[in-house]
């Protein structure tokens, strides 16, 4: 039931939002109202929830096409429930920062950003491969309208770039979620068994990879990071891509164990070109926004090795990281945001020096930064590490590529930090320009926070993610439905710590 | 002494209320004062369709096992009785939806011509025998032609109306040839009959049921058999159209699907594959001309060729799940199509000339209801999740890879991404784009508010997305009516 509510919440916030006639404010602070209820929610349902257990809990079943074998199944596991968390903050604070902003036609706007909320906490709720599919489609309908109409000068370009990539990736997956329920009998995650069948689990991969993205799948990126609002940005860094993270650790490894067994080594090195590749396009990205945009898709490679490390250490790592990107990403794009509102411009060359008379946003920026350069004892530090470590056992190579991405992000995201504070004041940083505003702060200081807390004790998601800490086995045997019929390369008992 | 075949009333209470509505709308035109005129005539057709839908509901519930009629030419099952009900209800929408059109007069006749179409299909369903087939074939084709051409005052109109009459009776020709050359093999006229008769592998036979199946896809809109289609649909008056797209298409694959698996199941493996050809061939054909189409009625048109190609796609996979898939489909695929041409029809009177993709720069937000309504037809076309579109096109993949054909699922996944270009060019139009320069509302001052179109519009959203959540209840009801033909 609390996992019901928590995806009905948000939908019928969206509902009531479009329809009632209020005033601009009141309808962006209704909807904010609703974004901190759905962070209630997610609190009262992390409290019930027994970490130590982390099987499947809160569920709820209900059949929905009994003659296609398709049920309403929800329930979280461990990792989903703290990707759920993050999705949950991060829409929060993009919510808060369309209100702070004041977008036009506040109705329509948040009332699709609340529905997009909804769509993205069925996606990481679902236990069945329908109801998958079906949120992880219906996402697709309010972020194309949000940068449609909100997004910058090349939105029409940037929604259409988006909607093929993803549409594309999307149909291939149906066609495999078609061939995969059917040879099931049944669509349920919860029942069925696995396959051996290498293009139904293409299908999937694709899908996933473009939602992430993943290289070479990346192309709707830069458009779209650039053009979008910027919390709808924020939205799709944070909470979107991880989309694909659950579906690769719910549905990619648990169902296709041999062909993830075959494909292991090509997306690894997918997962490592695109990873350098992100990293060095960041570097060279010339305004703030590509900046982060780029960095997201070094990280998306992070996390996926950590994924195909299939060991303990990368799969914990991988959820780790999978949250603290969440969280750090959200905070550079609203960050950026408040740069470009303050500054008109996201260039680098035009920015500069504002770390002069504006300590708060200093501060806060440095912040962020650190973290996101995985500074030895931040959470990113130690999700990054256990990723390292989990992939060191595919080979030292995919460890070495690892440590070339920090020192790449070390880069970076210094280059970001000194373009926008430090130097001389840029052309478009106006003297008058203000510091962080207490509204503001107030969006960024919590996602900050939260950074800090699993900073402190990243242990906290990491060791409860999965069934009894046995994130391999968890995984490999199908969440306890299937023993494990074949070896894989890498015994899940030996490579637990 | 003439033995008189036993008549099962019930049974054809559904054609025989619509075909009274006809005459009562009809005499309206003559007996009733101006005035109040078109308000009977319109109740009268409503009145006929709603209860046609009642007597086939209830036909339906009363007909577990399929029954000959009228000395077996005709058929008492729940495949017509559904396919009635689909018919009907569409009829009834589209009533209220045409109800503000701005005609002068003529609007009895429009009304009495649209409730004896529905007569005519609703009959078409129940076909069990050649003769029946072509009869009711040509009684709703007939009066499609006229209310094709009923604009008199459109050029368009009239040439709309020739050119269905032309490829139409081309069609109807081809399939009563077909019809002969299959009672010239077998010498049987009834289905079944015909199914008991044919012996081996007979040229005439092949023949002929290559040329029914011609005659069928002229009306179903198939390609290579659509030509008619975008140029008819662009012409015929919009409320005309809507009701084609749905009520046509329904009547015209149920009378497929039903043919094909009574009369010519030996055949099967001759006719899963013409039938997985054209659906092909519409596939490609229509979502590709689809997209170089700028008048929405045009695109629209190729959409719904499209569509014929997904749900032919069912009819190929040749098993009950193919056929729970096509009359499930049909049932959101009427109620997105009925839509889009009202919300199409709402705005053509405002701007009181053919409606391009300009013509609805800026749509969505100056109507927020029809904008929003049409949105959810444009993407319940391109099956997202949350309408019935996207189930339909799912059973009907997953009927495909069942019968094998998993060639097929994979021309229907990429038919849908080459289909979204299109589909969500219409919602760009309507939220992202503004054309300054089109005059926004040419016929001066705000247009005049219709409920009626208002609830023909409503009712279409309403069902495209129950039909999402209730899935399965529709799904039982397709099952039982699939039921009744022999897999």
């Amino acid at each position: 039931m609390l996992t019901t509510a928590l995806i009905l919440l948000p939908l019928v916030g969206a509902l009531v939002v479009a329809i009632l006639p209020l005033p601009r404010t009141s309808t962006a602070g209704l909807a904010f109202l609703v974004a901190l209820m759905e962070v209630g929610l997610w609190i009262v349902a992390a409290s019930r929830f027994d970490f130590d257990d982390g099987g499947l809990q809160l569920g709820t079943s209900r059949e929905w096409v009994e003659s296609l074998g398709i049920s309403y199944s929800v329930g979280f596991y461990g990792f989903s429930l703290w990707l759920t968390g993050a999705a949950v903050i991060v829409s929060a604070a993009a919510i808060g920062y369309a209100m702070w902003v004041g977008r036009d036609r506040p109705r329509a706007y948040h009332a699709l950003m609340l529905f997009l909320t909804g769509t993205v906490v069925a996606t990481f709720a679902s236990q069945d491969l329908l109801l998958f599919y079906v949120s992880f489609e219906a996402m697709l309908i309010p972020l194309y309208v949000l940068v449609g109409v909100w997004g910058g000068a090349r939105r029409v370009a940037a929604t259409l770039t988006f909607v093929v990539y993803t549409m594309a990736g999307s149909l291939l997956m149906l066609a495999s979620v078609v061939a995969f329920g059917v040879t099931q009998g049944t669509f349920s995650l919860l029942d069925s068994g696995t396959s051996d069948n290498v293009w139904i689990f293409l299908g999937f991969a694709v899908a996933f990879a473009v939602k992430a993205p993943l290289f070479p799948f990346h192309g709707w990126l830069p458009l779209a990071y650039r053009e979008a609002p910027v919390e709808v940005a924020a939205v799709l860094s944070a909470v979107v891509s991880k989309t694909a993270i659950f579906g690769f650790l719910r549905i990619g490894l648990p169902k296709f164990p041999e062909p993830v067994d075959d494909l292991t080594v090509v997306i690894l090195v997918l997962a490592g070109a695109g990873l350098v590749y992100g990293s060095v396009l960041a570097f060279r990205a010339p305004d703030l926004r590509g900046i982060v945009a780029y960095s997201s898709l070094a990280q998306m490679g992070l996390i996926t090795l950590g994924v195909f490390a299939l060991n303990d250490l990368g799969l914990d790592g991988a959820v780790l990281q999978s949250v603290a990107h969440a969280l750090v990403s959200a905070t550079m794009f609203l960050l950026a945001g408040m740069v470009e509102r303050r500054c008109g411009s996201g260039d680098l060359d035009t920015l500069g020096g504002m770390a002069r008379g504006r300590p708060v946003l200093a501060s806060v920026l440095l912040t962020a930064g650190i973290i996101a350069l995985a500074v030895p004892g931040s959470a990113t530090f130690a999700g990054e590490f256990l990723i390292m470590a989990g992939v060191y056992s595919e080979g030292w190579g995919y460890a070495a590529i690892v440590a070339l991405g920090i020192v790449l992000a070390a880069m970076y995201v210094l280059r970001l930090i000194s373009a926008v504070l430090h130097v001389r004041p840029g052309s478009a940083v106006r003297e008058e320009a203000l510091d962080l505003r207490p509204g503001e702060l107030a969006l960024v200081l919590p996602l900050v926070a939260c950074l800090l807390a699993l900073s402190a004790w990243p242990a906290l998601v990491s060791q409860s993610s999965f069934p009894s800490d046995r994130a391999a086995t968890a995984v490999v045997t199908n969440f306890g439905k299937s023993p494990i019929e074949f070896e894989l390369r890498l015994a899940p008992a030996e490579t637990s710590p | 002494m003439i033995e008189t075949p036993n008549v099962d009333w019930l049974a054809l209470s559904p054609t025989l209320a619509l075909l009274g509505a006809s005459g009562v709308a009809l005499l309206s035109a003559v007996l009733v004062p101006a005035w109040m005129r078109k308000g009977v005539a319109a109740g009268t057709a409503l009145l006929g369709f709603v209860l046609a839908a009642v007597l086939a509901g209830f036909v339906f519930d009363q007909s577990p096992t399929p029954q000959p009629l009228l000395a077996e030419s005709m058929v008492r099952d729940q495949l017509a009785a559904l396919a009635q009900v689909i018919l009907a209800v569409t009829g009834a929408v589209v009533v209220l939806a045409s109800w503000a059109k701005r005609r002068r007069d003529w609007h009895s006749e429009y009304c009495a011509l649209l409730a004896a179409t529905g007569a005519g299909m609703v009959f078409f369903v129940g076909a069990e025998n050649l003769m029946t087939l072509f009869l009711g074939l040509e009684w709703f084709s007939l009066c499609l032609y006229i209310l094709v051409a009923l604009d008199t005052d459109r050029a368009t109109s009239l040439e709309a109306g020739l050119k269905y009459v032309i490829v139409g009776g081309f069609g109807s020709a081809v399939l009563l040839f077909g019809s002969a050359l299959v009672f010239g093999a077998t010498g049987e006229l009834g289905f079944s009959q015909i199914a008991a008769a044919a012996a081996g592998d007979d040229a005439f036979l092949v023949a002929g049921l290559a040329m029914i199946l011609a005659g069928l896809a002229f009306k179903v809109s198939a390609a290579p058999f659509h030509m008619w289609t975008p140029d008819v649909y662009e012409g015929a008056p919009t409320s005309v159209t809507a009701f084609m797209s749905a009520a046509t298409k329904t009547a015209a694959l149920v009378v497929t699907l039903r043919i094909l698996l009574t009369a010519f199941p030996e055949e099967s493996e001759i006719w899963t594959v013409a039938v997985a050809v054209i659906a092909c061939v519409s596939l490609v054909w229509g979502n590709l001309a689809a997209l170089a189409q700028r008048d929405v009625k045009r695109l629209l048109a190729y959409s719904s060729i499209s569509h014929a190609g997904f749900l032919l796609i069912a009819i190929s996979a040749a098993s009950e799940r193919g056929g729970e898939a096509l009359l499930y489909y049909l049932v959101p695929y009427s109620a997105m199509s009925v839509g889009a041409f009202a919300v199409v029809a709402a705005r053509e009177r405002e701007l009181d000339h053919p409606l391009t993709l300009e013509g609805f720069a800026g749509f969505g937000w100056e109507r927020p209801f029809y904008g929003l309504a049409m949105s959810v037809f444009m993407l319940g076309f391109a099956g997202f999740p949350l309408t019935g579109g996207f189930f339909g096109k799912l059973f009907v993949f997953s009927a495909a890879y069942d019968a094998g054909d998993w060639w097929l699922v994979l021309v229907g996944v990429a038919a849908t991404a080459v289909s979204l270009a299109y589909y969500l060019n219409v919602v760009r139009w309507l939220y992202m784009r503004t054309a300054p320069a089109a005059p926004m509302v040419a016929v001066g001052g705000s247009p005049p508010s219709d409920p009626a179109l208002g609830v023909a519009i409503g009712a279409a959203v309403f069902v495209t997305v129950a039909s999402f959540f209730a899935a399965q209840p529709i799904l039982d009801l397709a099952s039982d009516a699939a039921a009744s033909l022999p897999f």
